[in-house]
């Protein structure tokens, strides 16, 4: 019954955007973090999104997290001397979080979630239908 | 009796549509996929294959594989992208939600005909 397929394929996809959301939250709240040396700040994170395949080999079932990368982007650089966690140059490390950019992962991955939940629903009221076939 | 002979193509539309919403639902799961290409079912094609009105395979030798047309065998083809994106996903969302839609739609409309099929069977074999 391929209609319950529907439910997996779905129900991935809707894991993996709200995996996209947690470090799209996650490097919006650390916007602003700072560090005394450029390998210790934040670096923002983005998942990565393989398509599963099936198990004969055609690409085409759900979708799933393959990992998350950190941006490679270098941390702003700020002349800041009297900042507590300045090094001996004065220099203090920003996050390199891009807060537009993160905004724009947040709404498209909040549209996608819906609209795979509008999928489940739909197949939800189609089973219905299905189980009440000559009643 | 078979199933497919008491409800006609109905049941083989019917099953057809279930594989393609299956199909399309990947479509859209895979909208933010890099390299997905999406993918769709040539309901028209297969639906005549699988009734059996053309492209049977002839077999003509004992080792020949006949072609056994179902709707999982469904061939998937490619979508033309509407947009290409820089990632080498061909997904278009609002296409493949469309696509979706007509095609609860249309799984609708067989139910309604398999159970108009069942409700004259019933009919028959009660009497009332």
């Amino acid at each position: 019954m391929s209609l319950f397929n529907v439910f997996d394929i779905a129900g991935s996809a809707v894991s993996a955007q709200s995996l996209r959301l947690n470090t799209t939250a996650s490097n919006l709240a650390n916007a602003d973090s700072v560090a005394g040396d450029p390998d210790s700040v934040y670096r923002a994170r983005q998942p990565v999104f393989q398509a599963m395949s099936l198990p004969d080999g055609r690409v085409g079932a759900g979708v799933r997290m393959l990992g998350v990368v950190e941006s490679a982007a270098p941390p702003t650089v700020r002349h800041d001397p009297n900042h507590p966690m300045a090094n001996a140059d004065g220099e203090v490390f920003a996050s390199n979080v891009d807060p537009v950019a993160e905004l724009v992962n947040m709404i498209s991955a909040s549209r996608s979630y819906q609209t795979n939940i509008e999928v489940m629903n739909t197949s939800k009221t189609l089973l219905l239908r299905t189980l009440s076939l000559g009643q | 009796m078979q199933a497919d002979k008491l409800f006609g193509v109905h049941f083989l539309a019917a099953q057809l549509r279930e594989h393609r919403a299956g199909v399309l639902a990947a479509n859209i799961a895979n909208a933010d996929t890099p390299h997905y290409k999406a993918r769709d079912v040539d309901f028209g094609a297969v639906l005549g294959q699988a009734a059996g009105r053309d492209l049977t395979l002839r077999t003509t030798h004992a080792a020949h594989v006949p072609l056994n047309a179902s709707p999982g065998d469904a061939r998937l083809q490619y979508r033309n992208p509407l947009q290409a994106s820089l990632d080498g996903n061909t997904v278009d969302v609002h296409v493949e939600h469309a696509a979706f839609a007509e095609n609860a739609l249309q799984y609708q409309t067989s139910l309604q005909l398999l159970d108009a099929r069942i409700k004259g069977v019933v009919k028959a074999l009660t009497g009332d």
